[in-house]
């Protein structure tokens, strides 16, 4: 290979890491400083932490979130893998083209639109049948909405990069397609499955902007903390929040990538 | 297979679709036709819902004649193709650069490409903010190299979203253009350059055509969200920066205007029918 062209594409990886870690090593490094002032460093220090540990509401809104986020990563790990299969696995049926397009599109939609939109239509239900009640489970239906579509890719991807032959073989061999699902299928996806899971349940962490919308008037979740309190100004707790949240996502990416990548070795050529 | 197998087989089939189908049919589809039916309406501030269906076309009349809706509108969409085109640049030889080196360390490039993404998307916009801040990192950079002694600030200026949304969406970039280019099969370069092709030449022939469907998906996995972006113009952007979803946000929350809300985002969603319906045409045509 090209000494030039090598040294040009580690030039390109080092910027690139560089661009995207910077930032979020910086967060964390301020998180442990002195001052009250974000941008100046003023000493090793944990009194913010120490802050943060008597912050009730950023708390209070950290296990709400924690809550909404484990039972919506569920929700949308079930309803993703149905559909991944489902897209993987069904060659033509009726509607096909549009069932592809609903299940991809909350990927790129933009949130404010589906945000206005799920709020309108929990308005409209709660009207008609009075309920679901504004808060948890309106939180929890739109986050398994949107957390689907990663899912569903997730699975999708995998169910692609096996041939059928594996579930062919076992059904000639007269196995009920049940069995054929628990014992070859499944195996198979499962590492899918659960990095579909952590991913819905960091996204469903994260998420601001479906959340406020159709969040009720008592329900707080850490990104509504987090971002009203950003908006009151830069302030050294949410380095800490930052720094929790960035650790809390390397365990799961750490989890995730081991899951799959053990998954993909065992098939790998030798 | 015995007849038995085949009905349960069926009806399995059924049930996985059908569920996941009335689920999206029911939170994601029909929303948007209550969204259209609300954008005939106008607010009303001593109902709940604060809605009156009166049928007016009001508010659509409105967004096309008010400047500030007009030029959000476009504003929104000159900052997400610019911001998508820096995304690429930036993106494409990353990926590159994984998908050629030693396949034991791709999984770990990868999953420090992918890494920021599993973070707060919140808290990564809230890092530029003190990065980009008058007294921040990028300045004090600046001023510690010695290439400005006394650079302007450029939070609240349109490059600010520039560098938000490259930094927030380059995974979506990187990730598509990867999987192209992973699979790129390497013999065919190697016939390129037996056949005396400069490894400039054998990019721009093979690789790059190669890799357009990558481009494209990354490019409308960056473009679509971004046009409605709202933390990232509301964190970074200043006053005379419109983004569209910023708007509508503080239309409905703000302004408490859920018709006029619901016009905006109508409106929004067609002016991005046409690269949604291009990216679910690739996701449909993905397996197969």
């Amino acid at each position: 290979m090209a000494g030039a062209r090598s040294r040009f594409l580690l030039a390109a990886l080092a910027f690139g890491y560089a661009f995207l870690y910077v930032p979020i090593v910086s967060v964390i490094v301020y998180s442990f400083n002195d001052s009250r002032l974000v941008t100046v460093w003023g000493g090793f220090s944990l009194r913010w932490w120490r802050e943060l540990a008597r912050n009730e509401a950023m708390i209070d809104a950290a296990l709400l979130s924690l809550r909404i986020a484990l039972v919506s990563a569920i929700g949308a790990t079930i309803l993703g893998t149905m559909a991944g299969f489902a897209l993987a696995r069904h060659g033509r049926f009726r509607g096909r083209a549009l069932f592809a397009g609903l299940v991809a599109a909350p990927m790129v939609m933009p949130e404010v639109i589906m945000g206005v939109s799920m709020l309108l239509l929990f308005v409209g239900l709660e009207r008609l049948f009075g309920g679901p009640e504004r808060g948890f489970p309106t939180i929890v239906l739109a986050h398994v909405t949107f957390a689907a579509a990663y899912v569903a890719l997730v699975v999708q991807s995998r169910l692609a990069d096996f041939d059928r032959s594996l579930e062919e073989a076992a059904m000639d061999l007269g196995a009920r397609p049940a069995t054929v699902f628990r014992t070859i299928t499944l195996p198979l996806i499962a590492p899918a499955v659960i990095s579909g899971w952590l991913l819905a349940f960091t996204l469903s962490l994260d998420d601001l902007i479906l959340t406020q919308f159709v969040a009720g008037p008592e329900s707080q979740t850490l990104p509504m903390a987090v971002y009203s309190s950003i908006r009151m100004g830069l302030n050294p707790q949410i380095n800490v929040v930052a720094t929790i949240v960035v650790g809390l996502a390397t365990v799961a990416l750490v989890l995730s990538s081991l899951l799959t990548g053990r998954g993909t070795g065992s098939h790998a050529p030798k | 297979m015995n007849r038995h197998a085949g009905q349960s087989r069926e009806g399995a089939h059924w049930a996985v679709v059908a569920l996941p189908y009335a689920w999206l049919l029911v939170l994601f589809a029909l929303p948007f036709a209550i969204v259209a039916v609300i954008s005939f309406g106008e607010a009303a501030p001593d109902r709940a819902p604060p809605v009156a269906l009166t049928g007016t076309v009001r508010n659509y009349t409105f967004l096309f004649t008010d400047p500030l809706y007009v030029s959000a509108y476009l504003g929104s969409l000159r900052i997400a193709a610019i911001s998508t085109m820096f995304c690429l640049l930036l993106g494409y030889p990353i990926a590159y650069a994984i998908a050629r080196a030693p396949a034991r360390w791709r999984p770990a490039l990868l999953a420090a490409i992918v890494l920021p993404f599993w973070t707060s998307f919140l808290i990564r916009v809230y890092a530029w903010k003190g990065i980009l801040s008058e007294n921040g990192l990028l300045n004090g950079f600046l001023r510690w190299s010695g290439l400005a002694s006394d650079p302007g600030t450029l939070i609240g200026t349109e490059w600010a979203i520039y560098f938000g949304i490259v930094y927030a969406y380059l995974p979506f970039m990187v990730l598509p253009l990867y999987a192209t280019l992973e699979k790129l099969d390497g013999s065919l370069l190697e016939a390129a350059a037996d056949l005396g092709a400069t490894p400039a030449r054998a990019f721009l022939t093979v690789t790059l055509p190669l890799s357009l469907p990558g481009v494209v998906a990354g490019c409308l996995l960056v473009f679509i969200p971004a046009v409605g972006e709202f933390i990232i113009p509301d964190m970074l952007g200043g006053t005379e920066t419109l983004m569209i979803g910023k708007v509508l946000w503080d239309e409905f929350f703000a302004n408490g205007d859920w018709p006029l809300a619901s016009a905006v985002a109508t409106l929004m969603l067609a002016l991005l029918a046409v690269p949604i319906a291009l990216f679910q045409r690739l996701g449909a045509a993905r397996p197969h």
